[in-house]
């Protein structure tokens, strides 16, 4: 005799008992008020405790009513459902958290006077001053970054994707590889020892965007590839059937087809090399004044301005560095929602 | 404007591969021929020589002749982007260019060629969206995207795609394999229209479409799997289906094999 014949509620074999859509939630209400509660009598007081209780509560309330009312294969959908809710949230946790910490210290200096100011006339112990020279030199050695990287890592994809064939293609796909795993600080000394200690040449803007390239181009290499790979090879056929060369096939058809993904992955790529520190600490050196030319003499970056006023460890300096880091998270966001619309605006249309 | 087509001695490989041998043939202007034969015999290969876009797929090599009217596909010094624009192409699943608008893939052959005058691309657009019975039914969404017309009328844009650029070949693999009954018929329909203008070679696997839509039928086999696909025979279609001089074709159209 199995329980679901005993149930009054399942008259056809294809109908069992089923718990109401709300179980999940009140399962969720009733593990977090217990896990508060057990907390609170144990004594206990971090709120990672009785988080997890709350989520060990959660899932095993869930298959033990479950496993009762609507059988054992329904409680482990369910389990498998509040691992994957309770991983989600648990992810989400510190994510939430930093922004949430940021904007709260962020916001303290944030305005429009620090947006556009240097730090040239203040002491790091001192309130007042801004990150304009930051801005401008972050905007500025990405910029640059990009205008190399984007060309020479398209067309890097291009050649992989749609002429290579054998050895060479082999190669520079090994060494696209390799370049994914070099780490900033090598790139920063590598473009150290050649643009400054061979050539001779000062810190600048541009020795820092010759190291973000290194770090950018593999990154745009392979999402492109990827995007590339996308457009169908009936695309292809159907233009070089219509009697078009090969590179204006490329040109007019597979591009097209794929520059919202591509476009896409050259945001996310941007959006990577913004906030890194080690090259343009080597390179860029940094500065407190403005300095708009990136081909001369050192210039400031956010993450560098952010490393520089928390190492000077007074308090302006720790709500100076707060309300860059927010100022650059805030950039990567827009970024990234840029490319979002991007992407969604130049996908293929499917619409009547 | 139509041209005659004449295979000789035609192999063709996938790397080493051999997939079709020594294949010769006739192809009469303003005609439809028709290739049938079982799966994997070297249909849509032969097919693929005749516009030089076998050679598209890696490792794809051809050796023999094909001559157009004079002129020889294979012969030295012969440009393979200039012989796709005398022998046109419509693929077994439509392919409209998902980023152009109903007008622009029309027109896609002549603008990707950059050999156009403005005026004269409405004419062309119209004339061929006519020519491939579409315009009626697309005269008021020429610039909406190709992508959101029903897979008959995609096929149909392939066509008049393909007849744009206004070749002198029209080559089509299974055009009417991903459609519906009604579909398939328009474009038989078609086909009865085109070959007044066109030299038409038709791939199918629906031996009824064989016998309705050609003139000439040419039939191919295999003798075993990972041999090359041969010509079986090629003959009026009224003979091959009513009396076929080879036994192997006649045992495939009666359904015995195949
Ligand atoms: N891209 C390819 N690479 C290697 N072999 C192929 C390729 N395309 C087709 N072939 C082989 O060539 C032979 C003929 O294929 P195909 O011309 O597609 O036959 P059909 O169109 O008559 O079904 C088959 O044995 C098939 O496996
Ligand atoms: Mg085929």
């Amino acid at each position: 005799m199995s329980h679901a014949t005993l149930t009054p509620k399942s008259r056809s074999s294809l109908r069992g008992a089923t718990l109401p859509k709300w179980f999940p939630w009140a399962v969720a209400g009733g593990s977090v008020l217990l896990g508060l509660g057990i907390s609170a009598a144990a004594g206990l007081h971090s709120s990672i405790q009785w988080a997890l209780i709350a989520a060990v509560l959660f899932v095993a309330g869930s298959y033990g009513i479950s496993a009762r009312v609507e059988g054992v294969r329904q409680a482990k959908d369910r389990v498998a459902t509040s691992m994957v809710w309770v991983a989600f949230l648990m992810a989400l946790i510190p994510l939430l958290s930093l922004i949430w910490e940021t904007v709260k210290q962020g916001v303290k200096v944030l305005d429009g006077y620090f947006l556009s100011h240097s730090m040239g006339v203040v002491a790091d112990s001192e309130p007042g001053g801004g990150i304009y020279h930051a801005i401008l030199g972050t905007l500025e050695q990405v910029g640059l970054a990009t205008l190399f990287s984007v060309p020479i890592g398209v067309l890097t994809a291009i050649y992989l994707v749609e002429y290579g064939r054998g050895r060479l293609a082999k190669a520079v796909t090994f060494f696209v590889d390799v370049m994914t795993g070099i780490p900033s600080i090598v790139a920063g000394l590598f473009v150290l020892s050649l643009w400054v200690l061979i050539l001779d040449m000062g810190p600048s803007g541009i020795a820092g965007s010759f190291a973000l390239c290194i770090l950018m181009i593999p990154v745009v290499v392979r999402s492109t590839e990827e995007m590339l790979k996308l457009v169908p090879n009936e695309l292809r056929e159907a233009s070089l059937a219509l009697g078009v060369p090969k590179w204006r096939t490329i040109l007019k058809v597979v591009l097209p087809t794929s520059i919202g993904g591509i476009v896409t992955g050259v945001m996310l790529a941007v959006a990577r090399i913004t906030g890194e520190t080690a090259p343009v600490l080597l390179l860029v050196w940094g500065t407190d004044f403005i300095n708009a030319n990136p081909f001369q003499d050192p210039q400031e970056s956010l993450p560098m301005y952010i490393y520089l006023q928390y190492s000077a460890g007074s308090d302006p300096a720790y709500d100076r560095a707060w309300a860059a880091a927010l100022t650059l998270i805030a950039f990567i966001m827009i970024l990234n929602l840029a490319a979002r619309g991007i992407a969604r605006w130049k996908a293929p249309k499917t619409g009547r | 404007m139509a041209k005659r087509i004449d295979v000789s001695g035609l192999n063709a490989y996938y790397s080493s591969f051999l997939a079709i041998e020594d294949i010769s043939m006739t192809v009469e202007p303003r005609s439809v021929t028709a290739f049938i034969g079982p799966s994997g015999c070297g249909k849509s290969t032969f097919l693929r020589t005749l516009n030089r876009m076998h050679e598209v797929t890696p490792g794809g090599r051809v050796d023999g002749k094909v001559m157009l009217d004079d002129e020889n596909l294979y012969g030295a010094g012969i440009d393979p982007v200039a012989v796709r624009r005398e022998v046109g192409m419509v693929f077994q699943r439509p392919n409209p260019f998902p980023t152009m608008s109903v007008y622009d893939n029309v027109a896609a052959g002549l603008r990707l060629n950059g050999k156009y005058k403005k005026s004269q691309l409405d004419d062309v657009v119209e004339k061929s969206l006519r020519g491939a019975n579409l315009w009626n039914e697309v005269k008021d969404r020429l610039n909406k995207p190709g992508s959101g017309l029903s897979g008959g009328q995609q096929q149909r844009l392939c066509i008049a795609r393909a007849i744009a650029v206004e070749p002198n070949v029209l080559l089509m693999d299974e055009p009417c394999s991903a459609l519906d009954p009604i579909s398939t018929l328009a474009i038989e329909d078609l086909i009865g229209e085109l070959k007044e203008r066109f030299t038409i070679v038709i791939v199918t696997h629906n031996m009824q479409q064989a016998a309705r839509v050609s003139d000439r039928t040419a039939f191919f086999n295999l003798a075993a799997v990972g041999q090359p696909g041969k010509l079986i025979e090629i003959d009026d279609t009224e003979r091959i289906f009513s009396n076929p001089s080879v036994q192997a074709t006649e045992d495939y159209i009666s359904g015995r094999f195949g």
